[in-house]
């Protein structure tokens, strides 16, 4: 199978949907010359028009994106920096979230917003958050982050696809990773986790970037004779709780490992998920290990310090254990 | 010829800024690609006469805000380089101790209310400052530095709304650089002179050649009158270009893909604000010895900012958790 990078991926996704379906078109900062890759030669084989060079005006393209999509076009929207969804917070969380909901049923919601996220390094507290927890707690939004090129490409198409509003979050470490990616065209749907790594003694749960964190650890706890089993859920909202349970009803211990922030991250919710309805299956208190409730600072020891990583995943499991 | 009532020491000072900030920012430049600054740096080489021109129009104790390439602002309104070098080495003796970096540079004690990583977000802020000068009428004025693609954002009309029915003492500045990130202004903005969103707003809408410091300098003093009286806010937009990427090593990612004709920045340079300054003073005003003096001696405060920044140490990772609330 050929393989291809994160980026790739996004851009291969981006450009089958455009050619699958006439509807779809894009909106974003900086598109046509795509500073990131993901939307390079979108513009020569689809055209200005429907590859949109947007002014620096979150609330307004993004807007303008709940717009077309309620008056029949299916758009993706790209936010750039996740941190630049507050400057269009109205428009993600009030108007594109309940608009469906609000008029009954008769509005159909098809758009993606793509955004960057995580802590590239040195980026600094507005542009190294993750920003996706704060929207779990909005109904009417469904959230992936996928952790490699074969997710990347299969759950983006599937978002596209979605006829609700669907929040994909692309984390910039992840630009250069590559994956194996079939030719021929296929879908990841979106509330399936991933076991990334069977194992028995502990089930590690990772989001994003995370997950090759995870994986790493996973390898030099196996030195140490842990066995360790790896879940991506890959889609936050809905979230697959069915294989997350029946991990832990497998190996009773649980450690949720987000870079987001620990204080009603995404870790906190799939820890009460698990607290919930697996409490029996527990050895021990599930676990968490998140970025400490401090904006991300920029010099490097200080940004070390709060982001979790691969050795602190594998001391976390070593304590939970020991 | 030297055609303005401006003081030889207020001219000279001028220009001693804004050599300040070119040698700064092309240090920044070359020690960024060196690997000695971690994250990302936004420089502002052939923009040092707007910052400069601005801020000298302004007292100690009035405000700015800046922007992500702020630190030609920081410089001009006091901020010293040391610190300020430091900070962007993301040591402890920087303005923030480390926490900013150098989008996120702040100076409180010299009315410098910060650097911003997000456009549009200084816009707001400045008001913001403008307003508590006019609540207990302590009379500062703010200055809000933003570029063009700031203007498109919601803030920067939501702002001058703001300030224009409340009368504030704000002066917003422009700095018409002509592209946003790699986009151009004229593929995504509705006006080609920004100043003309002033008459959307009932205030004064000025356009200034940014290249000339002078000229910045009389436009902001006539706005600063006008705030200082309680006229309310001033739009002004200086006509510059920044010479370097939008953020320094943008090659590396951008690769073949161009979005600025070469001719541009060369036509551009040309009028570079120093050169501008130089062929106007100089021999009548200044001598070509006294300008090479300043030069230097600029070039000495750099040298000596690398090197306090590079001796300074690390902050201890556990200071990450620090700053967070308030004690009192
Ligand atoms: C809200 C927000 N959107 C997008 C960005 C990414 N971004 C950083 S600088 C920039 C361009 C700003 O253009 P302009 O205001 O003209 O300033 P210039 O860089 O030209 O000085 C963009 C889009 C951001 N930092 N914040
Ligand atoms: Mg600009």
């Amino acid at each position: 199978m050929p393989e291809m990078n994160f980026i790739q991926a996004i851009n291969t996704a981006l450009a089958e949907e455009l050619r699958h379906d006439p509807a779809t078109f894009m909106m974003g900062l900086d598109i046509w010359v795509g500073a990131f890759g993901a939307t390079s030669g979108l513009t020569d084989e689809f055209g200005a028009e429907r590859i949109l060079n947007a002014p620096i005006s979150e609330a307004g393209y993004a807007g303008a994106g709940v717009g077309a999509a309620m008056a029949g076009m299916r758009p993706i929207v790209e936010i750039e920096f996740a941190s630049f969804f507050y400057c269009c917070w109205d428009q993600v969380c009030n108007q594109a979230a309940k608009l469906r909901y609000m008029s009954g049923g008769q509005a159909d919601m098809p758009i993606t917003f793509r955004a960057v996220c995580g802590a590239v390094g040195s980026a600094a507290a507005q542009h190294s958050e993750t920003v996706y927890s704060q929207f779990m707690s909005v109904p009417g939004l469904k959230i992936v982050v996928p952790s490699g090129a074969y997710d990347m490409k299969g759950l983006l198409k599937s978002a596209i696809r979605d006829n609700n509003p669907v929040l994909v979050f692309e984390h910039l470490k992840l630009g250069r990773s590559r994956e194996e990616v079939p030719e021929e065209e296929y879908l990841v749907p979106i509330g399936q986790a991933a076991v990334k790594r069977e194992g028995s003694d502990v089930t590690i749960i990772a989001i994003g970037y995370m997950v090759s964190q995870a994986l790493k650890a996973a390898k030099s706890l196996e030195e140490d004779g842990i066995s360790a089993e790896v879940i991506d859920p890959r889609s936050l909202i809905p979230l697959d709780e069915e294989t997350i349970l029946s991990s832990v009803a497998k190996t009773h211990n649980v450690l949720v490992v987000d870079e987001g922030h620990l204080r009603c991250g995404a870790a906190a919710e799939i820890s009460a998920v698990i607290a919930d309805k697996g409490f029996d299956s527990l050895d021990a208190p599930v676990k968490r290990l998140a970025a400490p409730d401090v904006p991300i600072p920029f010099s490097p020891p200080m940004e070390k310090f709060v982001l979790p990583n691969d050795k602190k995943i594998a001391a976390t499991v070593k304590e939970m254990l020991g | 010829m030297a055609d303005t009532s401006l003081s030889t020491d207020k001219l000279l000072d001028m220009y001693r800024t804004m050599q300040r900030i070119r040698q700064f920012e092309s240090r920044v430049r070359d020690i960024f690609q060196e690997g000695q600054i971690p994250g990302f740096v936004h420089v502002s080489i052939g923009e040092e006469a707007s910052a400069t021109g601005v801020a000298a129009a302004l007292t100690e104790q009035d405000y700015i805000t800046s922007t992500h390439r702020g630190h030609g602002h920081l410089i001009a309104k006091g901020g010293e380089v040391k610190p300020m070098m430091a900070e962007l080495f993301g040591k402890k003796t920087g303005y923030c101790k480390g926490k900013g970096g150098s989008m996120h540079i702040a100076n409180f004690d010299l009315g410098i209310l910060g650097a911003n990583g997000i456009v549009g977000a200084g816009l707001p802020i400045a008001t913001g400052a403008g307003l508590a000068a006019k609540v207990r009428g302590s009379g500062e004025v703010a200055a809000c530095f933003f570029g063009d693609g700031a203007s498109n954002e919601g803030t920067f009309h939501e702002s001058l709304n703001i300030a224009s029915s409340w009368k504030l003492p704000v002066i917003y500045v422009c700095e018409n650089n002509l592209y946003g990130e790699f986009t151009a202004g004229k593929d995504v903005t509705s006006v080609k002179d920004i100043a003309d969103r002033a008459r959307g707003h009932d205030m004064p809408g000025v356009v200034v050649n940014g290249n000339d410091v002078v000229e910045v300098y009389e436009a902001t003093s006539e706005a600063v009158e006008r705030a200082r009286k309680g006229e309310g806010p001033t739009l002004i937009e200086c006509k510059t270009y920044r010479w370097e990427g939008h953020v320094v090593g943008e090659e590396a990612f951008l690769g073949k893909r161009s979005y600025r004709p070469a001719d541009e920045i060369e036509a551009w340079k040309k009028r570079c604000p120093l050169i501008t300054f130089e062929q106007r003073f100089m021999p009548d005003t200044f001598s070509q010895e006294e300008l090479d003096t300043v030069q230097s001696e600029v070039k000495q405060a750099i040298d000596d900012a690398v090197q306090f920044a590079q001796d300074s140490p690390y902050p201890q990772p556990e200071e990450a958790l620090d700053d967070m609330f308030s004690k009192e």
